[in-house]
């Protein structure tokens, strides 16, 4: 990829800062919104590139997105200073509420609030779960390893190192068959 | 060996393992902290995630509360160091073969495969939780409410965390 100079460190920070500011429980559909549509620092199909590159490699996706850009306009450098943007005030937030919850977290009507908030935080991750699951819905025989590593990983409490090392081998195999066959 | 060096290590694992986000490691990051260090109860760590939903921010932001709660300052800092140290110095160095791989049939195969894995694990995070949410009735309606809710709108996930805070706090969940 070609580097260029347009995007300077200082732009670089403020940028992921108010990308990581702006989003609750996740900020990837707010990257998008402020790197291609706001700031005009990526064309949409860059975009959609570099969003494929950081879905395919391993690590949270949004902290991929800031390496990437950051490291397109100002090299290695630029990939730091898009991190540390992007995660130094909710380092700052986080730490304050695990202070806080550290000295309340034992109160009935806090241990009561967090209760509701996490059974709608599990609502949220159960519906992208299904909604990934739908996109996969042409190729069904790829969801048995879906239902094999929530067993594993649920049911019996393997760990994931060993399941990843076991499953993935057969899942890619299972996938290059179909690959292959053009189907 | 002591609580940093192995909130270092494992996390530092994880990142490596998290493919399709950090998501789909909150399964393993629960094993670790709940049931081979008992670091915390399930109770607790429910609330830790619903605390980093609730607050601004990438998901991954989980790791750094895990670590605060475990070890204070270091261990939050040790957790965000080890959470981005190896998948970032692993993009940066892969991403100049992206325009050669994108597109090719290895790019297919491997997406395709990792795939139905990150939705198994995805999918294991929800239940998880639920299961640490303390398993009643309420609760569980809650969960079931939000999952059809985002299935069938596109509502600000923003509201439903205040709807469930204000649920909890009225003693309905």
């Amino acid at each position: 990829m070609q580097q260029r100079h347009e995007v300077s460190h200082g732009e670089l920070f403020r940028g992921f800062n108010k990308i990581a500011l702006s989003g609750f429980g996740g900020v990837m559909s707010w990257a998008r919104q402020t790197v291609v549509e706001e700031r005009g620092w990526l064309s949409s199909e860059e975009f959609t590139s570099l969003f494929g590159l950081c879905q395919f490699m391993p690590g949270p996706n949004t902290l991929n997105l800031a390496v990437c850009i950051g490291a397109r306009f100002q090299g290695a450098t630029g990939a730091l200073v898009s991190l540390f943007g992007l995660l130094c005030v909710p380092f700052l937030i986080i730490v304050c509420f695990g202070a806080l919850y550290g000295e309340f977290g034992e109160i009935p009507a806090v241990q009561a609030m967090l209760r509701g908030i996490a059974a709608v935080a599990a609502g949220l991750m159960l519906a992208m779960g299904l909604r990934m699951a739908a996109d996969l819905a042409r190729r069904p025989l790829l969801l048995v390893f879906s239902a094999l590593i929530l067993v594993g990983v649920v049911f019996l409490g393997w760990p994931l190192p060993a399941l990843m090392a076991g499953l993935a081998p057969l899942s890619m195999w299972l996938a290059a068959r179909r690959y292959l066959r053009g189907s | 060996m002591s609580v940093i060096v192995e909130i270092t290590v494992r996390f530092a694992m994880l990142s490596l393992l998290a493919f399709g986000g950090a998501s789909t490691v909150l399964p393993e990051l629960h094993r670790l902290a709940v049931e081979s260090h008992h670091w915390m109860s399930d109770a607790t760590f429910a609330h830790l995630v619903a605390i980093s939903q609730a607050t601004p921010g990438p998901n991954s932001i989980i790791f750094t509360l895990v670590g605060w709660h475990v070890a204070g300052l270091a261990g939050a800092l040790a957790a965000t160091l080890a959470m981005c140290a190896p998948s970032s110095l692993l993009i940066f160095i892969f991403m100049r073969f992206w325009d050669k791989i994108r597109g090719t049939r290895w790019h297919g195969i491997i997406q395709t495969g990792i795939a139905p894995l990150a939705i198994g694990l995805v999918l294991a995070s929800g239940c998880i939780i639920t299961r640490g949410a303390d398993g009643s009735w309420g609760t569980r309606a809650l969960t079931a409410a939000t999952v059809l809710t985002v299935l069938n709108s596109r509502l600000n996930p923003l509201w439903l965390i205040g709807v469930g805070a204000l649920l909890g706090l009225a003693g309905l969940v």
